[in-house]
């Protein structure tokens, strides 16, 4: 049902560019920052760091099914089987010596970092992680600490994170021996407005009906939003992909209605994209939307206000809501993209992003009578996922949308 | 001429079939054990159902699949999922609004049915034994009893050891922790059954009328007398439990019949 994207192979290019970037052929190579994936990475690239998201890396383990190898690894010396499976896979795949970065971007290892930067507007995994590859590389930590399930926002919450984006500045300044060009931050943080606004324009256009393209498309073409965010680059590629999007719709659009659109609640399950994506084409059903993808979208960003601006986009995250915010954001979302269902991924070793564990899909139901189903699985770890039950459960879901409709 | 229906539910430990008239009436059925081939399994489960009518396969007016080997059976019209039979059928012998507990080998399922018979919502057991039939084989191995003996020493008291363990690894440490005390061997039985029955009331919400299905149902009376005596009143029970969902999967066979004859 999906269109068959072909910006995809730039999208390839750009991101092996990016990651051989770490490991020029000639001349020293680059400063390298490690960054969590909604951390302040506009700074860090305005000071001329090379930035790597381990998160990213993560990811690419669970995409290429390689997690399974290495996460035994890190159980083994201690990290439990119910924390982060992000974090144990990429610590696994480190003391075994592995990545799949290798053979999918050509690059030898993992970019050593000189700087670890986190924040934990996510979560708190992010900081034993970071601090990990702190003693094994020597290298300078600096985290952020970000309010937690945040209701309405006020001036407080924001000037407490922007003071310490301007403390962390100073303190890689002083560390680096470099300096923080203002107009360069603004250049930066500008290009990750621009690129935010693109990667939205992009997941609304599945509000059409049939969508062209569906969540599972989004894990792929949400990279540049993720790991090039700031650069002109990323800009360029969302305003060619909207592009092929709009040409698609204009001149071929699908012709096939789906029997169901439905809207994704937690994490992906990488190592199983494809799976779903076959289950639901199967039943004729699109996953048009989620909280996932959005998370990347940062509407408040503003080049003429960088500090502050960050500050109000990274701490305003879905995952970093409060109840009440979450569920109107869900209900909003649903009604958006004309959804018939929503599925909420239970992840065994992520609770952060597990929004049902708080009666949020009884709620959804009860009070908006928004039809859900709770999935039990994991972002990476897929001994936590069982295919036969979900199969089960996703189509009986579907029979009983299918009969509730009669 | 007369119609027949064929239904079959191909499960992780048994494959259940059965044959249903033009008035939905039960003509034959049959219980076999899935074993390794789900194909074997179904061709031999109907083989068995047609002989007990005196008919032959290709007499089947319908037949409808459901189950995990549910997309395995070549000669079904289409197929079901389990939880929709499941309900289809449990509304077809009490239609009302319901609550359905069905315990199989490796899950539990709560569903939801409105007075109209539509399925509003169901919850699955998570990915553990814990509250399923597996849980009860798998006490029933360590304690070197039959289950029809578990039942019965069960039954034979009124009080109980509490086994509270999530897991099934700890739960059997538990009852060797309660055999080494020389606690009542039958209290400890009976203490097994209310796990399982404790698992299930976490599930969900169990007030309304509450309907019991499945095979570890059927192959545990001693489940519906204590869910009985916990909800105060005697849940209702299917004639057949185990076989429910082979009955709801060809009942959705009749209703395809009667509309594309209308």
């Amino acid at each position: 049902m999906s269109m068959k994207i072909e910006s995809t192979k730039i999208l390839k290019k750009m991101t092996t560019e990016y990651f051989q970037s770490f490991f020029p052929k000639e001349g020293k190579r680059p400063l390298t920052a490690w960054c969590s994936s909604i951390g302040p990475s506009e700074i860090l690239t305005a000071m001329g760091f090379q930035v790597y998201y381990p998160e990213n890396h993560g990811a690419l383990l669970g995409a290429t099914r390689t997690s399974n190898d290495h996460i035994p690894k890190a159980h083994s010396i201690g990290y439990h089987p119910d924390i982060c499976s992000y974090l144990s896979s990429d610590i696994g795949a480190y003391l075994n010596g592995q990545t799949p970065l290798t053979k999918t971007y050509g690059i030898p290892e993992i970019p050593k970092p000189d700087l670890l930067v986190y924040s934990t507007n996510q979560c708190r995994e992010v900081q034993d992680w970071f601090g990990f590859y702190e003693k094994e590389f020597g290298a300078k930590m600096i985290g952020i600490s970000s309010p937690w399930k945040l209701g309405v926002m006020g001036s407080e919450e924001v000037t407490y994170v922007k003071n310490q984006l301007k403390e962390m500045i100073k303190t890689i300044e002083d560390h680096f021996k470099l300096k923080l060009d203002p107009q360069k931050l603004k250049e930066v943080v500008g290009l990750s407005a621009e690129s935010s606004k693109l990667w939205k324009t992009f997941l609304r256009k599945a509000k059409s009906t049939p969508a062209p393209f569906s969540f599972f498309d989004g894990c792929i073409q949400m990279a540049p939003a993720v790991v090039l965010r700031g650069r002109a680059d990323a800009v360029e590629y969302y305003k060619t992909l909207n592009g092929e999007v709009d040409q698609y719709l204009a001149t071929n659009p699908p012709s096939t209605k789906p029997e169901f659109r439905l809207y994704w609640d937690g994490m992906p399950i990488w190592g199983k994209l494809r799976f779903f994506s076959d289950l639901f084409k199967e039943n004729n059903t699109t996953v048009v939307g989620s909280t996932y993808c959005d998370s990347w979208i940062f509407d408040c960003l503003d080049g003429d206000n960088p500090l502050e601006s960050m500050a109000m986009a990274y701490t305003r995250i879905f995952i970093n809501r409060s109840e009440e915010i979450k569920e109107a954001t869900l209900k909003n979302m649903y009604e958006e993209y004309d959804c018939d269902g929503m599925i909420f991924h239970d992840s065994k070793t992520c609770p952060y992003n597990s929004n049902n564990r708080f009666c949020l899909p009884q709620r959804l139901s009860d009070k908006f009578n928004i039809p859900n189903l709770v999935i039990d699985g994991d972002l990476n770890d897929l001994r936590c996922f069982s295919e036969e039950q979900t199969v089960t459960a996703v189509e009986s879901f579907l029979e009983q949308l299918r009969i509730d409709k009669l | 001429m007369s119609e027949y229906f064929f239904g079959i539910d191909i499960g992780s430990s048994y494959t259940k079939a059965c044959i249903l008239d033009a008035n939905r009436k039960v003509l034959a059925q049959r219980t076999i054990k899935t074993g390794i081939s789900f194909e074997n399994a179904c061709e031999k489960v109907k083989e068995l159902v047609v002989s007990d009518l005196k008919i032959s396969g290709d007499q089947l007016t319908k037949s409808v699949s459901t189950g995990v080997g549910r997309k395995n059976v070549a000669f079904a019209q289409f197929n079901k999922p389990e939880l929709n039979c499941i309900s289809k059928a449990c509304y077809f012998y009490f239609p009302q609004a319901s609550t359905i507990i069905d315990i199989g080998g490796q899950d539990n399922k709560l569903i939801i049915v409105a007075a109209d018979g539509k399925q509003k919502s169901f919850k699955m057991n998570r990915k553990c034994a814990s509250g399923t039939g597996s849980f009860l084989e798998e006490m029933s191995l360590k304690l070197d009893l039959g289950l029809t003996e578990m039942n019965e020493r069960a039954r034979s008291v009124k009080d109980s050891v509490k086994v509270s363990s999530f897991c099934t690894v700890f739960a059997a440490t538990e009852i060797i922790h309660h055999i080494r005390n020389n606690s009542d061997t039958n209290q400890i039985i009976r203490g097994v059954f209310e796990s399982v029955i404790k698992r299930v009331f976490e599930m969900g919400d169990l007030s309304g009328t509450i309907i019991l299905s499945g095979g570890t149902i059927e192959k545990n009376p001693m489940l519906i007398q204590i869910f009985g005596e916990k909800l105060n009143s005697p849940p209702l029970v299917p004639p057949a439990p185990q076989m429910i969902g082979a009955i709801g999967a060809a009942l959705y066979g009749v209703d395809e019949f009667e509309k594309e004859n209308a």
